[in-house]
């Protein structure tokens, strides 16, 4: 292995501080890792909200366990461009998410053109996490973090999260 | 660049929360053809409207009619206090010129020291943010015509020269759409709900309709505007509008005591670490 593998390696094992089921990689925060000609680490990651505040806690922890591994220099650098999508939270990502009683995003809107007013109900293709169930109704669009809307199964009654499109 | 003694001495000024540049890793070189004074009072600008804007929705923490739009006001306030971070950020590394001058070997990042060491007479929101919060209806209906406003503005501003600008659109516009959408539903549900919640919601519109101006509205705004109208079936108010110049730094009272709140706590404590 590489460096540079075994670095990707290593940052791809950090996890989320709010969503700790979740690998950075697995979320899509993780934007990339390289290794310079003298051995720094240099990781991008993207927020996913401009007001997530868990930023500097990923920092941390990225930092941490490569030092842990032997990297000793290490950058973090944030990458705005391009934007965060849900569309980058990997299959093993949506699988852990269901699997913690969170409903995984669906495919995120098209935002190549004007944004278009939605005036009527929101509606998901979404299933309870808990009993599957197609019963479900939004309680609100907004959650317990920026990245979440509230929901509630009709069949079980259970309330959950589900991970909003953007 | 992260120093070595991060994780040995990560002290940090106490009121900010994050990585100590929130454009760490970003170029920040301002393109050729941009004026770096003009482009950092547009900055400037739309972040000072989400920082007050924020600050009034953040009120509202705790006393809203529900559990469910207390937190979906508290989230709104957050994304735009994200971007007002990124903005007052990237004003600053603009032209620094505009950040107030404090010691030298004070610990306040440029964007804390925009945010919480400028005078009222140094902000350029519009009126309409800073003015003091009404009820629920019209906490929506401010919400509604900022938001519509400022999501047509992020539209444009995505193809902006600039390229840290134009990615602070790019993601600024996935949560005003979820905003103004947040805000045009509930808009419709009050007109149409009871005789009382329609009052309400058309004195706050009568109320904010004077300040509508000042916004100078993109294109296209007007459309989207006369949709949620349509569906509310409200029509535009006729009123004479108030003279409007947050963009010229001149502001209302209200401005003076939110401000007064917000900076109490750093202007006290201006060395304060943790």
């Amino acid at each position: 292995m590489t460096v540079l593998e075994r670095a990707r390696a290593v940052a791809a094992t950090v996890v989320d501080p709010e969503l700790p089921m979740l690998t950075l990689a697995d979320l899509g925060v993780l934007r990339d890792v390289e290794v310079s000609a003298l051995g720094g680490v240099v990781v991008s990651i993207t927020p996913t909200y401009s007001g997530c505040p868990a930023m500097a806690t990923m920092r941390d922890d990225l930092v941490r366990t490569l030092r842990s591994e032997g990297f000793a220099d290490v950058e973090v650098k944030i990458a705005l461009q391009p934007a965060w999508t849900t569309d980058w939270i990997t299959p093993a990502g949506r699988t852990a998410l269901a699997d913690a009683g969170i409903s995984p995003p669906g495919p995120a809107p098209r935002r190549d053109g004007p944004v278009l007013l939605s005036l009527g109900p929101v509606r998901r293709a979404n299933r309870c996490p808990r009993c599957d169930s197609e019963d479900v109704e939004l309680t609100s669009e907004f959650g317990s973090t920026a990245c979440k809307a509230l929901y509630r199964c009709r069949a079980c009654l259970e309330p959950f999260d589900h991970v909003k499109e953007i | 660049m992260i120093s070595d003694d991060l994780l040995g001495n990560d002290a940090h000024w106490a009121f900010g929360t994050d990585f100590e540049d929130p454009l760490a890793g970003v170029d920040t070189t301002v393109p050729d053809g941009v004026d770096p004074a003009s482009l950092a009072r547009y900055c400037l600008m739309l972040g000072d409207d989400a920082l007050v804007l924020s600050q009034r929705l953040s009120e509202w923490c705790s006393r809203a009619p529900d559990l469910e739009e207390d937190i979906a006001l508290a989230n709104v306030a957050l994304d735009l206090l994200g971007q007002a971070r990124l903005l007052l950020a990237r004003a600053a590394a603009a032209d620094p010129s505009v950040v107030p001058a404090l010691p030298d070997d004070s610990p306040v990042p440029a964007e804390d020291a925009l945010a919480f060491f400028r005078s009222p007479a140094e902000f350029r929101n519009v009126t309409m943010a800073e003015l003091p919060n009404g009820d629920f209806a019209e906490a929506i209906t401010r919400l509604l015509l900022l938001s519509t406003c400022r999501l047509a503005e992020f539209e444009s501003m995505a193809a902006h020269p600039d390229a840290v600008l134009a990615a602070v659109a790019a993601k600024g516009r996935k949560e005003l759409a979820y905003h103004r959408d947040f805000a045009a539903r509930w808009f419709v549900t009050l007109a149409r709900g009871t005789a009382e919640s329609r009052r309400r919601v058309l004195d706050a519109l009568d109320g904010l309709w004077a300040f509508w101006p000042e916004l100078d509205a993109p294109a296209g705004v007007e459309v989207v505007l006369d949709q949620v109208f349509a569906a509310a079936d409200v029509s535009r108010p006729e009123v004479a509008p108030a003279r409007g110049l947050g963009r010229e730094c001149v502001h209302t009272e209200a401005l003076t005591d939110l401000l007064a709140e917000m900076q109490s706590v750093a202007r006290a404590h201006p060395r304060g670490l943790w």
